[in-house]
């Protein structure tokens, strides 16, 4: 595999996608605030996004498919963020915390 | 390898895109493994720059502005936001702990990498379609939206308004309630 052409190939991206979400599902187990585990979620977003752009540009009839495909996802990540910051800011009035650790009573 | 013209530009571009592709992991990295929350939040950021970077490498020069505009700008901007607003902090667990969490963590994502990648490396695609319904340009992208993608923009639009409607109740509710 010549290195000048790594930008002209599908696996390329694939692994780069696949890294990612790794990263993400790593950063989700190990992190104890909600502001850390939002943040993984958006990676593994994004390496479902550069997925859909790879298969999308290089391999689709329609290359518009893909790109079209993670607008949407960046808009449904922007509404996730906003709600979950919403909810953060809520829960740390209550309980003076994020830590999930902390959150463990349902009151109505 | 001699140096016309054409190989320099292929060089430059090579070396372009590995260093997306390194900014782009580290940053990932960084996002992840920090501990502090805000190193988390930059190394996020750093690492959307460099997937902006690879989505220009996809020809989609729209997109790439995009997730620097909304993921770098608005999103990245809002977590620091509030973070500061409710003074986050992680207290550090105790040694032992850490490191049980962190090789299970590491573990736990290996599972998910190692058989994506093998897939990737085993798995024959199918080939490239013969012909493209379009260069997927800008403007193609603007008349597939506004056409073929029209409901689903315009129900995304409903989810935007929704969610921001959402977050203002429920950040607001209980503001009186406890001093």
């Amino acid at each position: 595999m010549n290195f000048l052409h790594w930008s002209e190939q599908l696996n390329v991206y694939l692994v780069i996608g696949a890294l990612l979400f790794a990263t993400g599902i790593f950063g989700f187990l190990k992190q104890r605030t909600l502001v850390g585990m939002l943040i993984s979620g958006e990676l593994i977003l994004a390496g479902a996004s550069l997925n859909f752009m790879a298969f999308g540009h290089f391999r689709a009839p329609d290359p518009v498919t893909g790109q079209a495909f993670t607008l949407f996802i960046i808009g449904i990540a922007a509404a996730e963020a906003a709600i979950a910051l919403s909810i953060m800011i809520a829960v740390y009035r209550n309980y003076r915390s994020i830590q999930t650790r902390d959150l463990k009573e349902m009151e109505g | 390898m001699t140096f016309t013209p054409d190989n320099v530009y292929a060089l430059i571009s090579a070396l372009l895109f590995a260093g997306f592709v390194a900014v782009t992991l580290l940053g990932a990295i960084v996002a992840v493994a920090a501990r502090r929350l805000v190193r988390n939040v930059t190394g996020l950021a750093l690492s959307f720059v460099g997937l902006a970077g690879l989505y220009y490498f996809l020809h989609s020069p729209f997109l790439a502005l995009m997730q620097i505009l909304i993921y770098v700008g608005a999103i990245c901007v809002t977590i620091m936001f509030a973070m500061m607003l409710a003074e986050l902090h992680e207290e550090p667990r105790s040694l032992g702990m850490a490191v049980l969490v962190g090789v299970g963590s590491f573990l736990a994502a290996c599972a998910f990498a190692i058989p994506l990648i093998l897939l990737v490396r085993r798995s024959a695609w199918m080939p490239p379609a013969a012909v493209q319904a379009n260069a997927g340009t800008i403007e193609d992208l603007g008349r597939a939206l506004l056409t073929r993608f029209g409901f689903a923009f315009e129900l995304i639009s409903v989810v935007l308004l929704l969610a921001i409607i959402g977050a203002l109740a429920v950040a607001r509710s209980g503001r009186r309630s406890k001093p």
